[in-house]
């Protein structure tokens, strides 16, 4: 194929500081000192404690939302275990109960919400754009103690509090004393909870759109951005525009608590349907917090591995922008058979599908991208075609399940369980895991194991698809969810999907394992690895250095001309990163072991 | 007689034809949809797989009619598909004007089901085939969602107004109903059992107050024991539940009561304890049996003791009598 054939051009002189750097054999940009970054200049837990480095930021809330992904994840493994036979199984009915609403509500509000944003947002963003931090860096060390203790509390409320109305808290049952286990009060303290929790949300927006408006390196237009920084920057909108909602529903709440003021509970001449209104206003637009970061990804993900411009750039670009927008006008559709006039469903159910278009719109060009591309099937590939095959999935039936009349059928049942699992698990939280396998050497420094990663991948997809395609199945046969027990003829779906939850969760665990294995002895990163073409790969060492840039980068092409990247491929360009090797080829990292044949096909 | 699929239960309702078709009419376009996506990603994965790791191919330029093209089909694809949802969503929410109106009241955990006679039952919802039917709903604690999969419909039931739901049942036979909006402990459980008779035998049913009238009292008492949803709680096995068994409670000396002195279990305790649950409790027992039992007849309390009387006299046969009631139900 001469498309893939390179040119080759003599190596054009030698940039200041090269020679030094050739005889230490590292490969740094000039002034990067190799054992000095921003992991190690500090030492000491007050180090981290008190830091206002991005990146280290983004390392502690790696942590945290690891360990809430991790106790969310088992309560997932108990709620399909219970499943596993009709009747009780391992706990009782009100057990299940408080058991699926700890799951639901930790997983929404204090995992997919705030993960990619609080994560690879944080480390990453900064970087692409050219900054040595976010705008406002003390602000951001402050989102991190506001999640935490929003995060307490509203773990505490789920313990002490025995909270059973599911992550969707509808009125009234979430507001009487005795129709939960819970209390009226138990549910308004967490909703406080994750309001407090929604803060961190708020200023983490807040603080990427300062930075995206106002620290872009010189050279680096909007229409040079990276597409991960478009996807932050429609995430952050959201954020801003649409947490305080949360807030005004928390004070509603107050208000009808405190001074039995009718405003959802009937018994005080509220409406019910007011609540579903407010909650959905709020948790509409948040499922596009947690998918839009996971579109970022992507882009980032084909591009690289395919090395080749992503195509429909302003496309994906703008649906980002547009999806976030139109977002705010849907939320109608959780509520076609809710009691709301049918006028108000016909119309949100419109809205609907023309929102589908430009998530349509971006499936296509990232399947486009790999046209003619050099592709390269490394960990983080495999995520991205996994999240191709899965969120296509959720995102057609996502279109099922906004027809008016077929939502009658499958609303509230299995169907709509695995649409939203096929969205949020396999779209955002796969899209997570390539990002993290991606983003991994330049966050610690090093490598990870290429097989078990691989390996991984595999399991979280058979097991994926395993334990949520047989949900559809489950769902259009009519069983509801939030099932303690089941009719019996629904037992050996059940079956098979609780034996798939324990695959998705081998291969989670397979990740956590190669994760410390890494840390523990795993090989150094290099710069660049993956010979991706944005700023974090280009300019900066693995982990970078405290302050990012010595120099501030000038940026004189788009994120993916890889065609014009010769500092990726080690022809001059900005004088440093090419080594001028007789093949010219030094950048380009070899794969880090074989590539084994089948993982091709 | 439509058996259902692999995706979906069998149809037993004139809506749920249409329904079906919109679904399989979005299934297969999606099928195309997914099979040219995920084909297209796996033949470009495999036909321009890295060779060598220098490989910098030529950037492929915009097409902006390729563009053009895949916002444009997908959006008449989405209108074709709206359209049509739309038009059958009008057709679910518009009963038409000879429709049979049952009310239904929905509680924590039961369902009761009133007929325009006075006729009431709970947890069995008795309904012609090939008339309109339509519920009219409401709900006496929170929300709670009336959902019959056969029927293809579904509706939220609420505590502070009416919502309604028609269907006209094609098939005769029982079929499931279950609540859909999550409402606490017994969600799960909260499911009523949907007979759908022949015209002829509807009539008799409602007319003879379900089935009921000419009944023994201790035969009408194990229908009502069903039908009422003492069976929920209240076992005839002597296994225990929320609620004392009742095999062998009838005549009990010496029953103990939570607050330490006992009573003789006879027909006078029972009538009380069936009607004001909280006046004496049980020792082991919590509080919790539904106080709307007050408003049963007093016909009805009466078989339901007989019926309690029973179950000391004897251990219950399996058998039974055969409900009248389901007659015809029989698939």
């Amino acid at each position: 194929m001469e498309t893939k054939e390179r040119t080759e051009h003599p190596p054009q002189g030698s940039p200041p500081g090269r020679e030094e750097r050739l005889e230490h054999g590292d490969d740094l940009p000039p002034g990067h000192e190799a054992e000095h970054n921003y992991l190690n200049h500090e030492k000491g837990l007050m180090s981290w404690l008190t830091t206002i480095d991005h990146k280290r930021i983004a390392v502690m809330y790696a942590i945290s939302l690891s360990v809430v992904f991790l106790v969310a994840g088992l309560l997932a493994l108990a709620v399909r275990m219970e499943l596993f036979t009709t009747g009780e199984t391992i706990m009782g009915a009100d057990m299940y109960n408080q058991t699926f609403s700890m799951h639901g509500i930790m997983m929404v509000f204090l995992f997919l919400v705030p993960a990619t944003p609080a994560v690879l947002g944080n480390f990453v963003l900064p970087v692409q754009l050219g900054a040595k931090d976010v705008a406002f860096p003390r602000l951001n060390l402050a989102t991190w103690y506001i999640y935490m203790i929003g995060a307490f509390l509203v773990i505490g409320a789920l313990i002490v509090g025995e909270i059973d109305t599911g992550w969707t808290f509808y009125a009234p049952y979430s507001t009487s004393d005795a129709a939960t286990t819970a209390d009226g009060g138990a549910v308004m303290f967490m909703t406080m909870a994750i309001f407090v929790a929604g803060f961190a949300n708020i200023f983490t927006g807040l603080n990427f759109i300062v930075t995206i408006h106002k620290m872009r390196a010189p050279g680096l237009t909007w229409n040079r951005l990276p597409l991960f920084v478009w996807g932050m920057y429609a995430t952050s909108l959201v954020q801003v525009l649409a947490t305080p909602v949360l807030g005004i529903t928390v004070v509603l709440l107050f208000v009808e608590q405190l001074f039995s003021i009718g405003i959802f509970d009937p018994t005080l001449g509220g409406d019910p349907i007011l609540f579903q209104h407010f909650f959905w206003f709020y948790s509409h637009p948040a499922v596009y917090i947690m998918i839009l970061p996971g579109f970022g990804i992507m882009s980032e993900l084909i591009g690289t591995f395919s090395r080749q411009r992503v195509f429909g750039y302003r496309a994906i670009a703008l649906s980002s922008v547009a999806i976030a927008l139109l977002g705010f006008l849907v939320w109608g559709h959780h509520m076609f058979v809710s009691g709301q006039s049918a006028v108000a469903s016909i119309i949100f159910s419109l809205i609907t599908y023309l929102i589908g278009i430009p998530s349509g719109i971006k499936i296509f060009n990232w399947v486009a991208t790999m046209y003619r591309g050099s592709i390269w099937l490394q960990t983080p590939m495999l995520y991205a075609m996994s999240f191709l095959f899965l969120f296509t999935i959720g995102g057609l039936t996502g279109i099922m399940v906004g027809v008016l009349s077929v939502d009658v059928h499958l609303h509230d049942t299995y169907f709509v369980v695995a649409h939203f699992h096929y969205v949020m698990m396999g779209g955002m939280m796969i899209a997570l895991l390539g990002g993290m396998h991606y983003w991994w050497p330049k966050m610690t420094g090093k490598m990870y194991h290429e097989l078990t990663g691989k390996i991984g991948a595999a399991l979280i997809f058979v097991g994926f698809n395993v334990t949520f395609f047989t949900q559809f199945i489950l769902g259009s046969q009519g069983m509801p969810r939030r099932y303690y027990d089941y009719p019996v003829g629904y037992e050996t779906l059940h079956q098979i999907s609780t034996v798939g939850s324990w695959v998705l969760a081998l291969g989670l665990f397979s990740i956590l394992g190669n994760a410390i294995w890494s840390l523990w002895k795993g090989p150094k990163a290099p710069a660049n690895p993956w010979a991706a073409a944005t700023l974090e790969w280009t300019n900066t060492t693995s982990p970078p250095d405290p302050h990012n840039f010595h120099h501030t980068p000038l940026v004189t092409r788009g994120p993916y001309d890889y065609h014009l990247a010769d500092e990726v491929f080690g022809e001059g360009g900005d004088g440093y990163s090419g080594d001028g090797a007789g093949d010219g080829s030094a950048r380009v990292p070899e794969p880090p072991e074989p590539e084994p044949a089948a993982a091709r096909s | 007689m439509n058996d259902g699929t692999i995706w979906l239960p069998e149809q037993a309702s004139t809506l749920a034809p249409e329904i079906d078709a919109l679904f399989y009419f979005v299934y297969w376009t999606s099928i195309v949809l997914f099979v040219g996506v995920v084909g297209a990603m796996l033949y470009f994965a495999y036909k321009y797989r890295r060779q060598h790791p220098g490989e910098r191919p030529a950037p492929v330029k915009e097409n902006k009619l390729l563009e053009i093209s895949w916002i444009v089909i997908p959006t008449i694809l989405v209108l074709i598909v709206f359209t049509w949802g739309f038009q059958s969503f009008v057709k679910m929410g518009t009963a038409p004007p000879n429709s049979y109106e049952i009310t239904v009241t929905g509680e924590q955990w039961n369902w009761s089901f009133t007929y325009p006679n006075g006729t009431s039952i709970t947890n069995e919802l008795h309904v012609p085939v090939g008339r309109p039917v339509r519920l009219k709903m409401s709900s006496s604690d929170v929300i709670h969602s009336f959902f019959v999969p056969v029927f293809r419909t579904k509706q939220d039931v609420l505590p502070d107004r009416y919502t309604y739901l028609w269907f006209e049942a094609t098939e005769t036979g029982t079929f499931k109903a279950f609540c859909t909006e999550y409402c606490g402990t017994q969600h799960s459980a909260m499911d009523a059992k949907v007979v759908v008779h022949e015209q002829g035998d509807f009539q008799q049913w409602v007319k003879t107050g379900g089935g009921v009238a000419d009944m023994p009292p201790a035969e009408y008492g194990k229908v009502l024991y069903e039908r009422q949803g003492c069976n929920a709680c209240h076992s005839l096995d002597g296994s225990d539940g929320t609620g004392p068994t009742w095999q062998g409670l009838y005549g009990t000396k010496n029953h103990p009561l939570s607050g330490g002195e006992t009573v003789t279990v006879d027909a006078n305790y029972l009538r009380e304890s069936i009607l004001q649950p909280g006046a004496k409790i049980a020792a082991g027992y919590g509080n919790v049996m539904p106080s709307n039992y007050n408003s049963l007849s007093e016909r009805q309390v009466t078989s339901l003791i007989a019926f309690m009387k029973q179950q000391s006299d004897k251990t219950l046969d399996s058998g039974g009598a055969p409900l009248e009631g389901s007659a015809g139900a029989a698939q």
